[in-house]
């Protein structure tokens, strides 16, 4: 230990900061890693209900994944929309990125509208509820809505992010040199999506 | 390059006095949120403690009427008769209150805010605004937990663990609102805690001074930041799960209810997923502040600063397989609960290496017994208690015996209140002087910390006894239980040396209050001790530093051969020659 001080210390160079240029990424990065857990949580509790449920029905015959196919590749585009907004404004492109970003909360908000008209279909033709379900377990019905309901709500909150960050963009806040908050935002939106593929998987398609 | 440009932008702007609605209420700085999750903490202890009081009297005469109670009406207390609802509403809010609202706010909130920004050497945290609102919503969340004891009903009555089905109908225990909001408070926790890990997790990662590397951090701040990384990875599993409660109570869902199907077993894995890393966010801050009060008051060089970190590290590694030790009479597979068991040992390792390298530090050191000092040799051997009485509960055959019985109670006990709060009394006794300026009392302080040493002991080790004997934990009335009627003496002992502990208590409100108003002005550097946040003014002004520090070495050189005082200050430069230092 007493060699530790050497006398010719000099002053190490800091360790640059993991994500140079603001602290926002990072800390967005660190948010969906508490998110995911959250989802995880959900998705676990979702297994474990099903594995242990002897009548639960086949999600296509009852689901149809047609629709849901529609809705998962609008998600998709409008993760690949988010892409081209980054990009553009990185190009020195605002206007652009205007209308990337206003293609990607389109993306959005459709995907929100046929989620709605899904559980209204579901709710009202099948007779689907979060407390019944006539095609086999209880549960069939309960985690279909906590999981697709639970991503909802993360879908309008990313609506309503990127409808904030448009209008940031729309009073010329953003240039190639500042670009973070589209980034941020699109962190979230990608993460938004890539839950999405995992409840379509386990919920729709397995 | 660009952090250069920040602090010169930093150092240049006027720090303008804000109102007070800015300073002392809506403030973004990182330290008087640090002082409001401190004082959250600290009034929240009054609820958790009379809950513990009324217990105790209960316990130890019941049926007897329970001083200074007569205001409480009659659902709850008969004419200062204690009715068994109630009796279970307190230990659940005990329990939580403890929890959730002391342990919590004052270990991460506080120590947390206060400490990371001045010991890493940054102005402030990476999202001050974030860090306003993390506080803000806290302090709603304890409005929430409170407010349940004032609903039709009573409080949540199912234990701080709330095991369903118990907790998941109104049914069962009667109690309406108080569980719900016990969920809803909660959830909002939850959401208060995700807002702080990240501000920690970024600040630490992001905003360290120039030359603090990760391995010239104080052991406090890599506690710390352990912590927060548990809280952010345990947490969101707690309000999830809180979610599917909240469903099973109001919507009429059944993801826990047996008669709808669900699996009340899920709640337990979900609960303890969260809840064994919780007992490590409580535990961890402990130990950093341990860390760093033995290696100054001993002047010596902490033993082992790498294992600590690494031991740290691989404690909360651990802490994330070993939820199945709650669960070993569930009727889980014994095949998993065997693993459960076996990792569970391996903890004691890091542990041990923990303990060792606190002994080494303190051997042959010159040791000041200063009051914080003796607040942190208390944590080191209660600490050791609780682990070892830990190793009786980790082994399934003994396990078997001793679940839900006092045995339990008393190992919680060992570990939260002998570690966690000594070390919180320990940390309050340290960084005082920093934080409000003036220094404590010491000779109150040490009259504090040995009169609460021994009732502590005389308090929690009989529960052991209670525990062997076969006392079950959470029972209202011991004594109509035949078997029971011979430990009913040590009830008793155990009531009045807690009724001690809680009266010594009020030794140390004196202290602080007095210290607050009247207390000798605190120089800088009082303790002589070598981190960051000793190099500040004292108190910090807004933006904490003068100028940026610059970091050179770690920061445990006490009694350095050469050096001209036996500590070195981390900021400190020394030339190759000699130079006059001031």
């Amino acid at each position: 230990m007493n060699q530790a001080i050497s006398a010719t210390a000099e002053i190490e160079p800091a360790e640059s900061p993991l994500i140079p240029g603001g602290s926002g990424k990072l800390g967005m990065w660190i948010f969906l890693v508490g998110d995911a857990m959250g989802f995880g949580c959900l998705l676990a509790a979702y297994g474990a209900l099903r594995f242990y449920s002897d009548n639960w029905p086949k999600p296509m015959d009852v689901l149809g994944i047609q629709l849901t196919a529609v809705m998962t590749f609008l998600l998709i585009c409008s993760s690949l929309t988010m892409v081209k907004a980054l990009a553009a404004i990185r190009m020195g492109r605002p206007k652009a990125m205007r209308n990337f970003l206003l293609l990607t909360i389109l993306g959005g908000t459709l995907f929100l509208g046929i989620q709605a008209y899904e559980w209204t279909h579901l709710i009202e033709i099948k007779h689907i509820t979060l407390t019944g379900n006539p095609y086999g377990s209880v549960f069939f019905g309960t985690t279909f809505y906590l999981l697709t309901g639970f991503h909802g709500a993360h879908v309008t909150s990313g609506v309503i992010y990127l409808t904030y960050i448009l209008i940031q963009g729309l009073r010329g806040k953003f240039s190639p040199a500042r670009h973070g908050p589209v980034e941020i935002v699109g962190l979230y939106w990608h993460f938004v999506d890539l839950v999405w593929i995992l409840i379509f998987t386990f919920v729709y398609l397995l | 390059m660009s952090r250069s440009a920040v602090v010169h932008h930093l150092a240049g702007e006027p720090h303008s006095r804000p109102g007070f609605m800015r300073t002392y209420l809506f403030s973004t700085d990182h330290k008087m949120i640090g002082k409001q999750f401190l004082w959250l903490g600290l009034l929240m202890m009054i609820p958790g403690g009379l809950a513990a009081m009324m217990m105790r009297w209960q316990l130890a005469w019941p049926g007897t009427r329970v001083p200074f109670t007569g205001g409480i009406p009659e659902p709850f207390m008969y004419d200062g008769h204690m009715g068994p609802e109630f009796y279970n509403s307190l230990f659940t809010m005990h329990g939580t209150i403890m929890i959730f609202f002391v342990a919590m706010p004052i270990l991460v909130g506080a120590f947390g805010n206060f400490l990371i920004p001045l010991m890493i050497g940054a102005r402030d945290m990476a999202f001050p605004v974030l860090n306003m609102l993390s506080f803000w919503v806290g302090l709603l969340s304890g409005l929430l937990m409170i407010a349940g004891f004032f609903v039709p009903g009573g409080h949540a009555a199912a234990g701080w663990t709330s095991y369903v089905p118990l907790s998941a109908a109104a049914h069962f225990t009667g109690v309406d609102w108080g569980q719900n909001l016990w969920c809803i408070s909660l959830i909002f926790l939850g959401i208060s805690s995700l807002m702080g890990s990240i501000n920690y997790i970024t600040t630490i990662i992001n905003m360290r001074a120039v030359g603090m590397t990760l391995f010239r951090m104080p052991l406090v701040i890599w506690s710390l930041f352990i912590t927060a990384i548990l809280l952010l990875l345990a947490l969101p599993v707690l309000t999830s799960a809180l979610g599917m409660l909240l469903f099973d109570r109001m919507a009429g869902t059944s993801f826990f209810l047996p008669e709808g199907g669900g699996e009340p077993i899920l709640w337990q894995h979900l609960f303890w997923f969260f809840g064994h890393p919780e007992v490590y966010v409580m535990i961890l801050p402990g130990m950093g502040i341990a860390s760093e009060i033995l290696s100054t008051f001993s002047r010596k060089p902490i033993f082992g600063y790498k294992a600590m970190a690494f031991s740290m590290c691989s404690i909360a590694f651990l802490g994330f397989v070993v939820w199945g030790h709650h669960m070993f009479q569930s009727g889980m597979n014994p095949v998993l609960g065997m693993s459960f068991m076996v990792s569970t040992m391996v903890i004691a390792v890091p542990s041990a290496i923990k303990t060792f390298n606190w002994l080494g530090t303190l051997y042959r050191g010159s040791i000041h017994f200063t009051t914080p000092m003796l607040g942190a040799l208390a944590f080191v051997s209660m600490f050791v208690v609780g682990g070892l009485s830990g190793i009786f509960m980790a082994s399934l055959p003994v396990d078997i015996f001793i679940h839900d019985t006092y045995f339990i109670v008393a190992h919680i006990h060992y570990v939260l209140f002998g570690g966690s709060m000594f070390g919180i009394f320990a940390g309050i006794y340290f960084w005082f002087p920093k934080m409000f300026g003036r220094m404590m009392n010491e000779t109150l302080g040490k009259i504090h910390m040995v009169v609460t040493f021994i009732a502590f002991n005389f308090t929690f080790f009989p529960m052991h006894i209670l525990g062997v004997g076969g006392h079950m934990r959470r029972i209202y009335d011991p004594t109509v239980y035949e078997f029971l009627a011979d430990l009913q003496p040590i009830n008793v002992f155990i009531t009045i040396s807690a009724i001690c502990l809680g009266v010594a208590q009020i030794l140390f409100v004196i202290n602080f209050f007095w210290s607050l108003a009247a207390g000798r002005r605190a120089e800088r550097n009082p303790w002589r001790s070598n981190t960051l946040e000793w190099s500040a003014p004292t108190p910090p002004p807004h933006g904490n530093f003068e100028t940026l520090p610059n970091v050179y070495r770690g920061p445990y050189e006490y009694s350095v051969p050469g050096a001209p005082e036996d500590y070195l200050p981390q900021d400190r430069r020394l030339d190759p020659k000699p130079a006059p230092t001031g």
